[in-house]
């Protein structure tokens, strides 16, 4: 059957599924679904918060970004699991038992002051509109495919289908139309990921294939693929580092607290419940993300070595790489390649005119490679993929049948639509409720806070639109900004309201403020001013990284410190908060005396 | 907070101490610091110190939660807070 029709099928018949999940659910909760006292099984929730949480920039971006960093592309592997053991230790039980159902919320309560909340929600959307940002990305590489057409104008037609998925909502919230998509996602993920590692190992369990040799040598597939990229110019495979250790120190750091203070995945942890099913949830829930992401550096290193295997014969050969026949013909490329140029994430550009595709890392310093690219008269790298299409072209790369293309098309689609819609639901929230209704009309009526919800959705899905048409960089990069801003804002307020009593409002508000601002301060002038091109201001800090060869998206780590370090000197020299919020810190320690939460509002 | 609840929050505190120490070195210590010297070990086809950045140290994530949640289960016991 044509690719194209098979695919429509694929993400139809998916589409059926959750919807239809979602009325028979409806139907069901009348009787004795959610009724029956327990809740959901803490297993069921922590599926439902995998699909949750596994966005465009899972799904779709991050195993390309290993792809192309190697090593280093592991910060993105621990930093977004190593963050739930943060949430499950330090957030997730105290937040349960406090019980408020939003951060700003909590933050209202605990810090018993209303600026704070709009601080908090300040904090809460900056953080979610720069991370929508990097869901559109992800949308529009997802739609461009999908529908075969060009990157902008998938971009266009995602904001339409998102729009309409958000405002339309019945699916989001609704545990197992969640634990469907989860379904859907992770065998989209883990099928191809089986298939290929089995071509190229013999051993079709992922997670050892990448700790395998090649069929029928006895290379390892991790030193064969070592030995291709160097030889290329490009940096060894499992030693490449993102700029320093010291990057890829903080960076991870500040993934991991990002998570840990991300609010649309701690609210799943307010549901739960008991305190003690607070806590071993995060750890379900880090059970159904890690089959993905253990799977991700296989699909990885996999898709790189098939990669540079397409263009170049030599490589599975053992020939010699700098061959003029070893390169691929253009005219013989395959069918995969001409389906991305359409989307132009994928180009070629004939430099030295030879009608021939050469693909390596025209910037090397590594003296050999530059001796055997000068000797094959090669004029410059002819290729060009961005990094976001590898988990959606790697089966097609492989040559798996078509049903498997086209399965990853509807977990890609399943990816990037769940996601934003559930972020444009907290902005909605955030700014209906907890700012509206809260703080500045607290007659609104529920009409009129609808409405507003309404329109803040439509308004930041316009403005990551086009904010996403010139992103700041792949969607998982842009996504690790706004894991940095998280991290810089919202973790150290939830932290310091339960593990110090002593904290007060004015320590809490300037620790965000400050916090935020010089976060933002670094990320603008790297990005431009809320992300706009043209408005960077690299001079002003010395140069691009300048603060200890630091980039942008790790510099949530110190936004942190500077929020931690702030709030401690300001609220030693102001009055230590009321009675009453140092009984409560105390209460909130303790498991007992827990209550439901109800009034989600 | 009284003197059983004093005790508890302490005991708590030496629980976070202990199950962050392991998750820190693992992630920061094994994964990154001494990545290095562990490639020299190698396990299967994976160089030891890769194999932890970009595998092990999220097996050891899960069995944390875990052990952290069973281990608190016990305290909430012992000094009778657990929920009823």
């Amino acid at each position: 059957m044509d690719l194209q029709i098979l695919t429509y099928l694929v993400v139809g018949a998916t589409f059926a599924l959750y919807i239809g999940i979602a009325v028979w659910a409806r139907a069901g909760s009348t009787s004795d679904f959610y009724v029956a006292g327990g809740g959901v099984h803490p297993v069921t929730n922590g599926m439902a918060t995998a699909a949750d949480w596994m966005s465009a920039a899972s799904f779709i971006s991050m195993a390309g970004l290993i792809s192309n960093m190697g090593y280093g592309g592991g910060l993105f592997l621990m930093g977004w699991t190593g963050g739930y053991v943060l949430m499950a230790c330090l957030l997730a039980p105290y937040l349960r038992k406090f019980g408020k159902f939003t951060v700003p919320a909590f933050v209202a309560d605990r810090y018993y002051s209303k600026t704070a909340a709009a601080v908090a929600v300040i904090c809460l959307l900056t953080m979610s509109i720069t991370y929508i940002i990097g869901q559109m990305t992800g949308v529009g590489v997802t739609f461009s495919r999908f529908l075969g057409v060009s990157n902008e104008m998938g971009i266009y037609l995602g904001m339409g289908i998102v729009f309409c998925y958000a405002v339309f909502g019945g699916m989001k919230g609704i545990t197992y139309t969640q634990v469907a998509q989860y379904c859907v996602l992770i065998s989209a993920y883990t099928i191809p990921a089986i298939f290929i590692s089995f071509q190229l190992t013999g051993i079709p369990i992922p997670q050892f294939g990448l700790g395998g040799t090649m069929v029928g040598t006895d290379v390892s597939l991790l030193a064969k693929l070592d030995q291709v990229v160097t030889d290329l110019g490009f940096s060894q495979y499992t030693t490449a580092l993102p700029g320093s250790k010291l990057n890829m120190f903080v960076y991870t750091i500040s993934l991991m607290i990002g998570t840990a203070g991300l609010p649309h995945v701690i609210i799943r942890f307010f549901t739960v419940p008991t305190v003690a099913a607070a806590r071993s949830s995060a750890g379900w829930a880090l059970v159904f993300i890690a089959i993905l992401y253990t799977t991700a550096p296989a699909v990885a290193a996999m898709a790189r070595l098939n990669l540079h295997a397409t263009v170049n014969t030599a490589v599975m050969s053992g020939g010699d790489m700098f061959a003029a026949e070893s390169s691929l013909k253009h005219e013989d490329r395959p069918a995969w390649m001409k389906r991305w140029e359409v989307t132009g994430l994928l180009k070629w550009e004939d430099k030295n005119g030879d009608g021939r595709i050469q693909y390596y890392n025209d910037k090397t310093t590594n003296p050999t490679a530059q001796a055997n690219i000068a000797a094959a008269g090669w004029a410059g790298n002819e290729l060009s993929v961005n990094a976001d299409i590898i988990v959606l072209a790697n089966p097609e790369i492989a040559l798996l049948p078509n049903w498997v293309i086209a399965l990853v098309a509807a977990g890609g689609v399943a990816a990037a639509l769940s996601t934003a819609a559930g972020l444009l639901l907290a902005i909605s929230s955030a700014i209906s409720h907890d700012l509206l209704k809260k703080i500045w009309m607290p007659d609104l009526s529920e009409k009129g806070e609808l409405m507003a919800g309404k329109v803040a959705m439509a308004g930041s899905i316009v403005v990551a639109g086009y904010l996403g048409l010139n992103p700041p960089g792949f969607a998982a990069g842009t996504v690790a900004l706004a894991f940095g801003i998280a991290a810089s804002s919202i973790f150290p307020v939830l932290m310091m309201g339960i593990f110090n009593k002593r904290m007060n409002k004015e320590g809490a508000i300037a620790g965000m403020l400050c916090g935020l601002g010089i976060t933002l301060f670094y990320v603008f002038a790297h990005k431009g001013i809320f992300f706009i091109k043209g408005t960077e201001y690299l001079g002003l800090i010395g140069g691009a990284n300048s603060f200890f060869g630091i980039t942008p998206e790790a510099f949530g780590t110190i936004g942190a410190l500077v929020n931690f370090g702030t709030a401690y000197v300001v609220s030693k020299f102001t009055p230590a908060p009321p009675e009453h919020i140092q009984k409560l810190v105390e209460d909130v320690r303790t498991p007992r005396g827990s209550k439901a939460i109800s009034g989600a509002h | 907070m009284d003197k059983s609840g004093q005790a508890y929050w302490f005991a708590v505190l030496k629980l976070l101490a202990i199950i962050l120490g392991i998750w820190f070195f693992v992630a920061y210590g094994l994964g990154i610091i001494f990545a290095s010297a562990l490639n020299n070990i190698h396990v299967g086809g994976y160089p030891l110190g890769f194999w932890f950045a970009h595998q092990g140290s999220m097996y050891i994530f899960i069995a944390l939660i875990f052990i952290y949640a069973k281990l608190m289960g016990q305290l909430d016991k012992k000094f009778d807070v657990h929920e009823q």
